[in-house]
């Protein structure tokens, strides 16, 4: 079969004479790889890099013809991080947790994110005007508010970490349940994600609301996912999900405490299961030394007193929180070899590769160049089985895994590596090689006729480390696992039409002079600021 | 390194014997920072003067040296045996200050003075001042007067003012210096 692409897009056919060939016969294609969820800029992700010169030195990229220099393993550099995703076949990522005050840092190290097109997720789960709108049940107000912080930030969708939570950090506290009440705002979890999930669908919005649940990163809060889960199941309709939780491993847990912590996963992919609003990514472990951040302010203090680690705290003004903790995930610690395991429990309890997506909530569980070794836990039991014998005893016995003998076929990765993502993400032109589609393709070295992934996982995990040719909008990027051209990619964001003022009232004005350090007339992005934007026009209900 | 012999006659650099595991290198002149940087095993002597870092593990982490003997016959700069694992520094001329700050373990032998702040934030291991410190950290709390340490296979006789710490990081340090050459620090004696 042959795949035709003109100007960026693949097409019905072209005039072969003139055409360049590549010839893939006996390789795999698929399409460019797509990351819902990898934090690669921003404020946060370059403190991680001043946090730590000591991940910088010990993994050096050296310049090229083509390509600029760069270091870091697990908090890489702006173009080193284009560059490994370009090899390993990628073309699309979506970084997740942008505080609206950062946005500026955030698309400028998007732009010089070469490789790539992407997006970000501001954060607006703990927004002081959200949570006063969502208590006052000004539900359309709050949907015409966000428009307006989607246009000032450039954003994609809307990501909620640890929703009040993080707001009650702001004043030493936390929440423990989607029920409990946010300190001054009256107001629970609960309420929060209900309302932003009614928000985004009166705005149209391509992704669905990205939820990072209370409690992560704690022994029992697998009860608090599906609690999260189930709290906008009534607003699903048609089938059609409206709630992505994110990084689920970490929120997967069960037990009271750390010794007898264990897996929840049956009994999320229990609901998943039975459940089609609901979209999931993996948030998978990887037994390296790396560097985790989340906006979970909270979460994170929690990881330095647990690992005595250098640490970073951050409270960003009005909006959200951050911080940052170096963690090596241990193969002989039985929590993190649990951690290790429910990741891959959720990704092959849950039937249909449609709702749960390969990340590893890069870099919190690991860095982004690990997908390929998961790709091959995924495809292969005995891949599974030569990890599981290295692992702490306690957590090898307590693992789901070895009573587990799926295996993902070759359809089922390109799903949970890139079509599903696309989908998700409501990203049409990707994640598919039809006519019409952005011409993003990957070749790898695998013959999927002839190799039995289960049995050559090796060989399996070569192809995906390297693809043979990355394409990227119909040109070739990457060839033989090099690149050997530079590109930028788009910058996506939603600009929504509302038939309801978008602009900030003058009350809310007055809070910007009061609450911030800039004013709200400085606070938006302006046009021309990105290098190159790509805004996708959506009319909302309100 | 791991094996055989380097002979430096003059002067030399940054990161001499830097993640060094076996073997001997001299230096005749001084030698720059850096000096056996997560050295693992092995011996490195310098005849003139060292600059900072000396054993020091690498900006932000914490594993310095592990293993081998440097030995300095000048004097020595700031941040002698940072993140220190293990293994034997000694330095016959005087030394900067903060030396040893963050080990963990081994010991850290100092023939002439401390510019002060030694031990800092260091949890255990051994540094021993065989002249003036300036003052002793508020986070050290002093233990007894000992007549003799016991460095590597030799002893040093003393008396050593020995003080434990730092108390704020929970550190079981030990940190011995001359009572006869601190007199200021006699004060410390009615704690005893
Ligand atoms: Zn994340």
């Amino acid at each position: 079969m042959d795949l035709a692409i003109n100007n960026g897009k693949i097409v019905e056919k072209i005039n072969e004479k003139k055409a360049k060939v590549i010839d893939a016969s006996g390789m795999m294609i698929m399409p460019g790889g797509v990351d819902i969820h990898c934090h690669i800029a921003g404020a946060e992700v370059n403190t991680g890099r001043l946090l730590r010169p000591e991940d910088h030195f010990r993994d050096v990229e050296v310049k090229t013809a083509v390509t600029r220099s760069g270091v870091g393993h697990s908090i890489p550099s702006t173009f080193t991080t284009g560059y490994r995703y370009s090899r390993m076949g990628y073309t699309t990522l979506m970084n997740p947790s942008m505080p609206p005050f950062e946005a500026r840092h955030t698309h400028e190290e998007l732009d010089d994110t070469p490789m790539v097109d992407k997006a970000t997720y501001p954060l607006l789960g703990d927004w002081w005007f959200v949570l006063e709108h969502l208590r006052d049940g000004l539900i359309e107000e709050c949907a015409a508010h966000i428009a307006w912080i989607m246009a000032a930030t450039r954003g994609y969708a809307i990501k909620i970490v640890n929703p009040g939570g993080v707001e009650a950090w702001g004043f030493g506290r936390n929440v423990k349940g989607i029920d409990d009440s946010v300190p001054h705002f009256n107001i629970t979890p609960r309420e929060i994600i209900r309302g932003l999930c009614k928000v985004n669908k009166l705005l149209n919005m391509p992704h669905t609301i990205h939820v990072h649940t209370n409690n992560l990163g704690k022994p029992g809060n697998y009860v608090t996912t599906l609690e999260t889960m189930k709290c906008v199941e009534d607003l699903a309709e048609e089938n059609r999900p409206n709630i992505h939780i994110t990084h689920c491993q970490f929120s997967a847990y069960k037990g009271s405490n750390w010794r007898n912590m264990s897996s929840g996963a049956e009994e999320i992919a229990k609901y998943v299961n039975h459940h089609n609003h609901v979209t999931l990514d993996m948030g998978q472990v990887i037994f390296t030394d790396t560097t985790t951040m989340t906006a979970d302010g909270p979460f994170q203090y929690g990881l330095y007193r647990l690992t005595g680690n250098k640490w970073v705290n951050h409270d960003v003004e009005t909006e959200t929180s951050a911080g940052i903790v170096p963690f090596r995930y241990r193969r002989k610690s039985a929590v993190n070899a649990t951690q290790w395991s429910i990741g891959l429990e959720l990704a092959l309890l849950i039937e249909n590769p449609w709702k749960i997506y390969l990340t590893t909530d890069h870099p919190n569980g690991g860095p982004f160049t690990s997908y390929p070794t998961i790709i091959t836990w995924l495809m292969s039991q005995v891949a599974r089985k030569k990890m599981l014998i290295k692992i702490n005893k306690r957590a090898r016995r307590k693992s789901l895994l070895p009573s587990i003998d799926r295996e993902y076929s070759f359809y089922e990765i390109a799903i949970v590596t890139r079509a599903g993502q696309a989908k998700a993400l409501g990203l049409a032109q990707k994640g598919q090689l039809g006519v019409g589609a952005d011409a993003d393709v990957a070749i790898y070295d695998i013959n999927p006729e002839l190799v039995d992934p289960s049995k050559k996982y090796k060989k399996v995990r070569r192809a995906f480390k390297k693809a043979v040719y990355t394409i990227k909008g119909g040109e070739v990027v990457v060839k033989d696992g090099q690149i050997v051209k530079s590109v930028f990619g788009k910058t996506f964001w939603v600009d929504i039409k509302t038939s309801l003022p978008t602009e900030v009232n003058d009350d809310l004005k007055r809070k910007f002079r009061e609450y911030w350090t800039v004013e709200y007339e400085n606070y938006p992005l302006r046009k021309g600021f990105l290098h190159n934007p790509a805004p996708i026009s959506i009319k909302a209900e309100v | 390194m791991s094996t055989g012999r380097i002979i430096i006659e003059g002067d030399v650099g940054m990161h001499l014997g830097e993640e060094m595991k076996g073997g001997v290198i001299t230096v005749t002149g001084n030698a720059g920072s850096w000096v056996g940087g997560r050295m693992k095993g092995g011996t490195i002597e310098i005849k003139g003067d060292v600059g900072d870092y000396v054993g020091a593990a690498y900006r932000g982490s914490t594993k310095g040296m592990s293993g081998g003997t440097i030995i300095v016959h000048g004097n020595a700069g700031n941040e002698v045996g940072c993140f220190m694992r293990n293994g034997l520094i000694k330095v016959y001329g005087n030394i900067g200050q903060f030396a040893g700050i963050h080990m963990a373990k081994g010991t850290i032998f100092v023939q002439g003075s401390s510019e002060g702040r030694a031990g800092a934030q260091m949890r255990k291991g051994k540094i021993v001042v065989c002249s003036n410190i300036p003052s002793i950290l508020p986070t050290f709390t002093v233990e007894s007067i000992k007549p003799k340490v016991k460095i590597d296979e030799e002893k040093v006789t003393g008396p050593f003012y020995m003080f434990v710490g730092d108390r704020a990081e929970g550190g079981e340090g030990k940190l011995y210096v001359s009572q006869k050459q601190n007199q200021h620090l006699s004060f410390y004696e009615e704690y005893l």
